[in-house]
């Protein structure tokens, strides 16, 4: 201590501090953070432990993925949806390519379409047992729950190495069909996966969903209503979580959706643990489509009529698809070119943020982290 | 692909909305926009409660070949220029009814482009219209909180404008040799 401290410590008048400064404080969570699942930041002011206000701040992987996409043709954008929410390539692939298809109709051979479908729910797998691990980690079981979870996935990314080349950048659609057809055998260990699937399943729900410390940590935080899920533009999940009935393989029907019997969960509180326990459900429900599209895939081409120039007329569309984080649309403008004039990405987890602020408040900061992990955010689809 | 009718009433209730057949969307002068929205979530205006896309399209001003007849019967070609535009798109759905999408565009001139934020009926727009603010350089009136989101602040210009051109220093960092060195000595850098 410096002499001119010391005086300034000696003159200072104990009796009359109160026992205990207060006031708010601000941190800076992120974007270095391991809790916020890459880099992501937010700004929260904090009443000892509570959250009092808190605002989410992006663009730290901001590339500006639209900008690049106007400038090259329509099929080159295809490899760069992979990066958008790299969990899951197919789903975006498909939203990609349903768009594009609405722009310049093709027919999609059947086998493409099963394959499709298929691809789509092994994604949704991969989704949501990697979302239940890192929900866990958040919670504070470091590791475990994550290791069994990435087990399971490292399955299916094999069987998506070997259909299309690569665990994670897959790059397999096409506008009007796949790239190429799945190698021999690949049905069999699909369905060998899919039949193992059910059993990790049960192991991981015994384990989790009764446990003491999951409940007191999940049950009634984060309660987003029905109504305002829908006015936030809340979709996937996180919407039928709070209730609302609203699956766009449902209503929408697009592919050949309307061929599979499945039940769409929904949850009544609207809480973490119905957001947690949604994914574990829809799973169920995905092996079950898997196991009808398994068992009724036909054989034949998984290519369509398509032009070798894609070259839509003047028209803009959206499209729209169930990705396993929500609605995933793609709004694409034709001016008669090889290229797009507008190319714009709906990205689900960056408006499901939007209603993070009304979620936390009132909980304390390490709420908030369960309440973030709940929501289920891919900063590369976040900020583009 | 054909369209059910669902701008009909629309037209019907606003005179002044405009239906853009080709991209089968309601063009919506921005000083009615937020009655539209207003009107278009009411349960009997077909329960709009979900807007599920809100985007920019930039236009620039273009040049228009145009016949036209003399009076004496021969042909000449104009020349028209069209002004450009900046159009803030919003796709709309109604979960209630499971319908859609119903398209809204407020169309705004490219110089000192202000729009009206819907975020007050939809609360969905509000990062999205921060994000066409932040890309497009649309304002919005009425925005609860209308920042730059996916850019840096102190970030100058609107990336995603058709005649966006990044600055030559874009990645440019001072150091004490070549040409920088150059500049510092000619006075134009400052090294720290």
């Amino acid at each position: 201590m410096s002499a001119a401290a010391a005086t300034a410590a000696a003159s200072y008048s104990l009796v009359r501090q109160p026992a205990m400064e207060t006031g708010l404080l601000e941190v800076s969570m992120g974007p270095h953070h391991p809790s916020t699942h890459g880099v992501f930041r937010m700004d929260v002011r904090l009443d000892g432990e509570t959250v009092v206000a808190l605002k989410p701040v992006f663009g730290y992987l901001h590339r500006n993925h639209e900008k690049l996409a106007e400038g090259m043709s329509y099929l080159a954008s295809m490899p760069f949806t992979d990066r958008l929410d790299y969990f899951n390539s197919m789903t975006n692939n498909w939203a990609y390519a349903l768009a594009a298809e609405q722009l310049l109709p093709i027919e999609v051979p059947e086998r493409a379409q099963y394959l499709r479908v298929i691809m789509a729910e092994l994604t949704r797998l991969v989704n949501h047992t990697s979302l239940v691990g890192f929900f866990l980690n958040d919670l504070g079981a470091l590791g475990t729950p994550l290791l069994y979870a990435f087990r399971e996935r490292e399955r299916i990314l094999d069987l998506f190495e070997q259909a299309s080349g690569a665990r994670m950048m897959c790059n397999y659609f096409r506008f009007g069909g796949l790239r190429c057809d799945v190698p021999e055998g690949w049905l069999a260990r699909a369905r060998a996966v899919v039949d193992a699937f059910p059993r990790f399943l049960d192991e991981f729900e015994k384990l989790l969903c009764e446990n003491e410390i999951v409940l007191a940590r999940t049950q009634r935080v984060g309660v987003l209503s029905g109504a305002q899920a829908v006015n936030a533009g809340i979709t996937g999940p996180m919407l039928r979580a709070s209730g609302v009935n609203y699956d766009l393989r449902k209503v929408d029907r697009y592919g050949i959706y309307e061929r599979f019997a499945f039940r769409v969960p929904l949850g009544s509180a609207g809480d973490c643990y119905d957001r947690f326990m949604i994914r574990l459900l829809e799973m169920r429900e995905s092996l079950k489509i898997l196991d009808a599209a398994l068992r009724d895939i036909p054989t034949g081409p998984v290519m369509g009529n398509a032009p070798r120039v894609f070259k839509p007329a003047a028209s803009e569309t959206y499209g729209r698809v169930e990705s396993p984080k929500g609605e995933l649309g793609f709004y694409l403008i034709a001016d008669g070119t090889t290229k797009p004039y507008r190319y714009r990405v709906r990205p689900p987890s960056f408006i499901n943020l939007t209603v993070l602020e009304d979620l936390c408040v009132g909980h304390t900061i390490a709420d908030a982290v369960v309440i973030l992990g709940s929501v289920d955010i891919v900063l590369g689809e976040v900020d583009r | 692909m054909s369209t059910p009718a669902w701008h009909e009433p629309v037209l019907q209730q606003f005179p002044a909305v405009r239906w853009d057949g080709a991209a089968r969307a309601l063009i919506v002068p921005p000083e009615l926009a937020r009655a539209v929205a207003e009107w278009l979530t009411q349960p009997d205006h077909g329960a709009w409660d979900f807007c599920s896309n809100v985007t920019g399209v930039d236009y620039l001003p273009r040049e228009v070949k145009e016949k036209s007849k003399r009076p004496d019967g021969t042909e000449e070609i104009v020349v028209r220029t069209e002004p450009g535009s900046l159009q803030v798109v919003y796709h709309l759905y109604s979960v209630a009814q499971r319908s859609g999408p119903l398209v809204l565009k407020q169309v705004v001139p490219r110089q000192a482009p202000a729009a009206v934020s819907l975020t007050p009926v939809w609360r969905s727009c509000e990062l999205q219209e921060r994000e066409v603010y932040d890309l497009f350089g649309v304002s919005f009136e009425g925005h609860p909180d209308l920042r730059r989101i996916l850019m840096w602040d102190e970030f100058t210009g609107h990336p995603m404008r058709k005649d966006y051109a990044e600055p030559q220093d874009y990645e440019w960092e001072p150091t004490p040799h070549g040409d920088v060195l150059e500049k510092h000595r000619r006075g134009k850098v400052i090294i720290a």
